[in-house]
């Protein structure tokens, strides 16, 4: 199985490399539009500020490329944001592959910004979840965060209920960081690859 | 609902994790990863290594030793210790650290902190802040390894440092490190009133009703130890068990 994992500057690259090795699968990094389409599975992680990935995936003409895609795709932390439509975050237009708009966490006394930690996942339905229970902890490190949808496949709380997973046909993401959330991240990941 | 986290602080020196560790079935002590897989299994949601390393080689060794780390560890981690240059910050989080943890260099030029925010996203960038409490001058900042008083208030100073951008603070109070007599509730209560993002309390644990204090009455987001986990005088899944008990959201 040929797993391409895009290669943007994005952060968090060498965590998500490490968990498919820790799963036995050795993934290519890489932006080759042609590597990235003949793949069996592709994920886009992420990690920093929407604006600046945006020019950076215009850059690599990733932008053009990433929705046409049709092989199993997971986007992890900001690569869930990114496939939405528009982001407060530095008033950022976005893949538009989802059709939610990426709004900032409000603090009070109680909900610090960052979301930052373990919390649970809720109304779990999708086969990227198979083998988890209701309210099975991830870890999430964001400030900014996808409404509620009919895309929505998995739900977290802070407290308005926000989406901690997406879906629209080959394109799933999660908001957490799947790489970094202990055995449930791991069974996340190989839900994935068996997809 | 979000849980507050526990996390062991490792001392590493040139590659290896100093202070006497001692494990039950852990055949090296010293070696960061196996200690930092221990933690993992035992609940620990997450991790810090502060490099105490003083020589040329530093730079170097800590990128080899994030890279091991990244490789086998399946939950977050930090690293600090004498972090001063955008090169060093990108070079960690290249090699799968999570987090970077800035102290004396902030306070050297807190432009830093905005720089760094920039450039990697503030979810990246810890803010340390080590604060002494003395009668005359309330809490103050201090700074290299805690020899040098900065003349700035820790709660001001907090308060900046998330204003220029840090995803979170860890505070530790050097009055209370040591001492097990319990953390510094006062100024870490003021630091969580002042600022939005999370705050990691450190110094002085010693029973596990210190941590149900700085949870429940400082209000702060994680509570950070280092010797009364390595020497075993708390175990993390009793003292996650403890915290339950109490009424504070835990991951079990």
């Amino acid at each position: 199985m040929e797993i391409a994992v895009i290669d943007y500057k994005g952060g968090n690259v060498q965590s998500v490399l490490f968990a498919l090795e820790r799963l036995g699968v050795q993934a290519t990094l890489t932006a080759e539009p042609e590597q990235i389409r003949r793949a069996d599975k592709v994920i886009f992680p992420g990690e920093g500020e929407a604006a600046s990935a945006m020019r950076e995936l215009r850059a690599q003409g990733l932008d053009q490329l990433l929705p046409t895609l049709t092989q199993p795709f997971l986007g992890v932390c900001l690569g869930m944001q990114l496939l939405g439509r528009h982001s407060e975050e530095g008033d950022t237009k976005l893949l538009g592959i989802l059709p939610f708009e990426v709004k900032r966490f409000q603090p009070d006394a109680q909900h610090k910004v960052p979301h930052m930690g373990w919390n649970t996942l809720r109304q779990l339905r999708s086969p990227l979840f198979r083998g988890l229970r209701e309210e099975d902890y991830v870890y999430f490190v964001h400030s900014y965060y996808a409404p509620v949808g009919t895309y929505t496949i998995a739900e977290g709380a802070h407290p308005a209920p926000f989406s901690a997973a997406v879906q629209h046909q080959n394109f799933y993401a999660v908001q957490f960081h799947a790489e970094k959330s202990g055995s449930v991240g791991t069974r996340i990941l190989q839900n994935f690859l068996d997809l | 609902m979000l849980t507050k986290r526990i996390i062991p602080c490792l001392d590493v020196k040139d590659g290896r994790t100093v202070k006497g560790v001692r494990f039950e079935g852990l055949r090296d002590a010293g070696d960061p990863v196996a200690l930092a897989a221990q933690y993992a299994r035992q609940g620990a949601d997450e991790l810090v290594f502060l490099d105490i390393t003083a020589t040329n080689q530093k730079r170097q060794t800590l990128v080899a030793l994030v890279r091991d780390v990244a490789r086998e560890l399946d939950i977050p981690f930090t690293v600090g210790g004498g972090i001063s240059a955008v090169a060093d910050v990108e070079a960690l989080l290249l090699n799968g650290a999570d987090k970077v943890s800035i102290n004396s260099a902030a306070l050297q030029r807190p432009e830093l902190i905005d720089e760094l925010a920039g450039r990697f996203g503030s979810q990246c960038i810890v803010v340390a802040v080590d604060a002494r409490h003395t009668a005359e001058a309330g809490w103050q900042v201090y700074t290299r390894a805690g020899t040098q008083a900065t003349g700035r208030d820790a709660v001001q100073w907090c308060r900046e440092a998330a204003e220029r951008g840090a995803g979170e603070l860890l505070l530790t109070s050097m009055s209370h490190d040591g001492t097990k007599d319990g953390f510094a509730l006062d100024v870490t209560g003021a630091v969580c009133a002042a600022v939005t993002v999370p705050v990691i309390a450190s110094g002085g644990a010693g029973r596990m009703e210190h941590f149900t204090d700085v949870f429940q009455r400082a209000g702060a987001d994680a509570g950070l130890a280092a010797s009364i986990f390595h020497f075993g005088e708390i175990g993390i899944p009793e003292l996650k068990r403890h915290l339950q008990s109490a009424g504070i959201p835990v991951r079990l």
